[in-house]
């Protein structure tokens, strides 16, 4: 593989703080600005968008000067879609299909995203998962969530 | 006496009943944490923040410090026993600690580290007693115009120490600081940068961006390398320290424990500070040091204690001005908040029950420690054996319900899902997650003294430079930022923390 630019890592992070930035300081103009005395919503958001970008303008450029160079590894694409989702999925369904139905999609979907994990494996973990927390939080701290939710028939 | 009045009421607050109970599940819980791969104390304690607020502000905070220095306690277990450091500062006592293990005293080595961590807690306990009421004195006389330097300054300091560019962890604080920014602006209640969503109107949660940033980012990172763990020793007996040991450990654990308490106090790394340097003054002061790297127990006792101190004193700046110096403390802080007590110098004098209650059941908290976790080192070398394949889903599905709880709120639960996909990917490229948060939880603190100052002087940015007090907070911040540049400092900084990861 090629060796990565050595400005690789500050180009993308700065890239990052800039976007960032400048989105806020450009979101921030649809408000009102305001004076420093009196100062409207706006202009905090715009000040510190402007201060970001101009911080990720500096770190790409001593990226240029003196680049840490190191090569980025992997990125766990699979981990980072398979958790986002369970994340969601328990959004989503915790009111709807009730706390047993979410926490349990939101385990099974969280095992698998550990590739070497099988099907097998993560049900029994998700099974388990399950049971502990209903008895930890909805039976020990009492949390106010319906077992099952208004989404499943009975 | 005053301070034995007030240590009167510590004692009556931290021994009653249900607080002992809460700072026996903290201590007990930080151990677990301490011990368990891949999740550290500041994921922990945001994701157990939701469940301690239907209980006393004083139980919630004496539980949420348990599993913080419990937490230190078990990392040092998992340091000596299999060589993993379980927390960033027990990295130094795993050299040492861990080659004891090898050579058969791993039981000695962890009774070395309870007694010098129960014999740190213990001063600087005293410590805090001693020096937090009179700082807290100095803040109560600060204004706005003092107040918006000093947390400028907490913000800078707290990078200067730390590891990593100064320029992208200057650009995560101000990162943190504008996320804060999204929903109602404080004064005009105009909704910012909500995209017509009500359940972003109260802004974003901070035990999310905790959660999120420091729990499911290190879980991505763990899960592209997976490490297997070997236990040394499944057996481990001859806990007592000789007689000689003892000689050996006795002025490590002093000098430890006193670099330790003026360490803690320091914003960002204080408490890796303590041990690092701990370690360094041992070798160069042992008349053998050959030992050193091959099992010698002053490594072991030295960095230990300083540690534990250190941990400690970390909640002077917190409690005194309402400054959090470290991501734990953000969390402190946003614990308080969220009980209604605005954390700084007016604490001891509103709240002084909590004050001193919490102060005194980290002396308990010790004790517990000591008391319990030789005896049972069996349970925790076993917890050590628990498969990360488990673990993991069941730090995200406490995480989910643990910040749903919160408010019922599911945007709570989606933000974890942003915030740890931005940490996994800002520490792929070299940012820390720590300037972030401490910037989220201080922003409104610092927008609002920076507008009360303003109106003051009638928008005048030269208040800020009016007072003796306000300049020199200004010129101790900007010291900060050029020390953390120079080239000299960088470098040695620089080694310093890649012992930490190497080890």
């Amino acid at each position: 593989m090629l060796q990565a630019h050595r400005a690789l890592k500050d180009i993308l992070a700065g890239g990052i703080f800039i976007a960032i930035g400048l989105a806020f300081a450009l979101g921030s103009l649809s408000y009102d600005i305001g004076t420093p005395l009196r100062m409207g919503p706006g202009y905090v958001p715009l000040v510190l968008g402007g201060l970001l970008a101009a911080l990720g303008v500096g770190v790409v450029v001593k990226g240029f000067i003196a680049g840490e160079g190191a090569s980025l590894g992997g990125f766990e694409w699979r981990a980072v879609i398979l958790i986002t989702a369970a994340l969601i999925f328990f959004g989503v369904t915790v009111r709807g299909l009730g706390a047993v139905p979410a926490l349990f999609g939101t385990s099974l979907l969280a095992s698998l995203a550990r590739s070497r994990t099988s099907w097998r494996e993560a049900l029994l973990i998700s099974v388990g998962l399950t049971v502990l927390s209903v008895v930890i939080f909805i039976v020990g701290l009492q949390l106010r969530l319906r077992l099952l939710g208004p989404w499943i028939p009975v | 006496m005053e301070l034995f009045d007030n240590l009167g009421l510590g004692f009556e607050t931290a021994l009653s009943l249900e607080n002992l109970l809460f700072c026996f599940i903290g201590v007990v819980l930080g151990t677990a944490v301490g011990v368990l791969p891949g999740i550290g104390p500041t994921a922990t304690i945001a994701m157990l923040l939701p469940i301690t607020f239907n209980f006393e502000p004083v139980s919630a905070l004496i539980m949420l410090a348990g599993i913080y220095y419990g937490a230190q306690y078990g990392g040092s277990t998992t340091a000596i026993l299999i060589n993993l450091p379980g927390e960033s500062s027990a990295a130094v006592t795993a050299i040492d600690g861990h080659e004891m293990a090898r050579k058969g005293r791993a039981g000695v080595a962890l009774a070395t580290a309870a007694i010098g961590s129960f014999f740190a807690g213990t001063v600087a306990t005293v410590v805090l007693v001693l020096f937090a009421p009179p700082l807290a004195d100095i803040a109560l006389t600060f204004g706005s115009p003092e107040l918006f330097p000093l947390i400028v300054l907490g913000l800078i300091a707290s990078i200067a120490l730390a590891s990593g560019s100064t320029l992208k962890a200057l650009a995560m604080i101000v990162l943190g600081l504008l996320l804060g920014t999204i929903g109602q602006d404080q004064y005009t209640a105009t909704p910012r940068f909500v995209f017509g969503v009500r359940e972003l109107f109260g802004g974003i949660n901070f035990v999310s961006v905790a959660v999120g940033m420091f729990g499911i980012a290190e879980i991505l990172r763990n899960l592209e390398d997976e490490k297997t763990r070997k236990l040394v020793t499944q057996k481990i007996a001859g806990l007592w320290p000789t007689r000689d040991d003892f000689r050996r450990m006795a002025r490590p654990i002093l000098r430890g424990t006193a670099l330790g308490s003026a360490l803690g106090v320091l914003p960002g790394a204080g408490h890796v500070l303590a041990s690092f340097g701990s370690y360094s003054i041992e070798k160069r002061i042992a008349r053998d040091k050959s030992e050193f790297g091959h099992g010698a127990i002053e490594a072991v006792a030295g960095p230990e204690s300083a540690n534990n101190a250190a941990a400690q004193t970390s909640f002077i700046p917190l409690l005194t001005l309402g400054l959090p110096a470290s991501p734990v403390m953000a969390l402190m802080f946003g614990a308080l908040l969220i009980h209604g007590i605005q954390p700084g110098p007016r604490v001891i004098e509103t709240q002084p029950a909590l004050f001193w209650g919490l102060i005194v059941s980290m002396w308990v908290g010790n004790t517990f420690l000591l008391l319990l976790n030789l005896p049972l080192i069996g349970i925790w070398v076993r917890m050590l054996t628990i498969p990360y394949r488990m673990l993991f889903p069941a730090i995200i599905v406490f995480a989910s319900i643990g910040t749903f709880s919160l408010g019922l709120n599911a945007w709570d639960v989606f933000a974890i899902a942003f915030f740890g996909i931005l940490g996994y990917v800002l520490v792929k490229l070299g940012c820390e997650p720590a300037p972030l948060l401490l910037g989220f939880v201080l922003g409104p603190l610092l927008v609002e003294h920076l507008r009360r100052s303003l109106v003051i002087s009638r928008g005048d940015l030269s208040i800020f430079v009016s007072t003796g007090t306000s300049t020199a907070l200004l010129l101790l911040a900007l010291a900060a930022v050029v020390i953390a540049a120079l080239p000299a400092i960088r470098r040695r900084r620089e080694v310093v923390f890649a012992e930490e990861e190497d080890a």
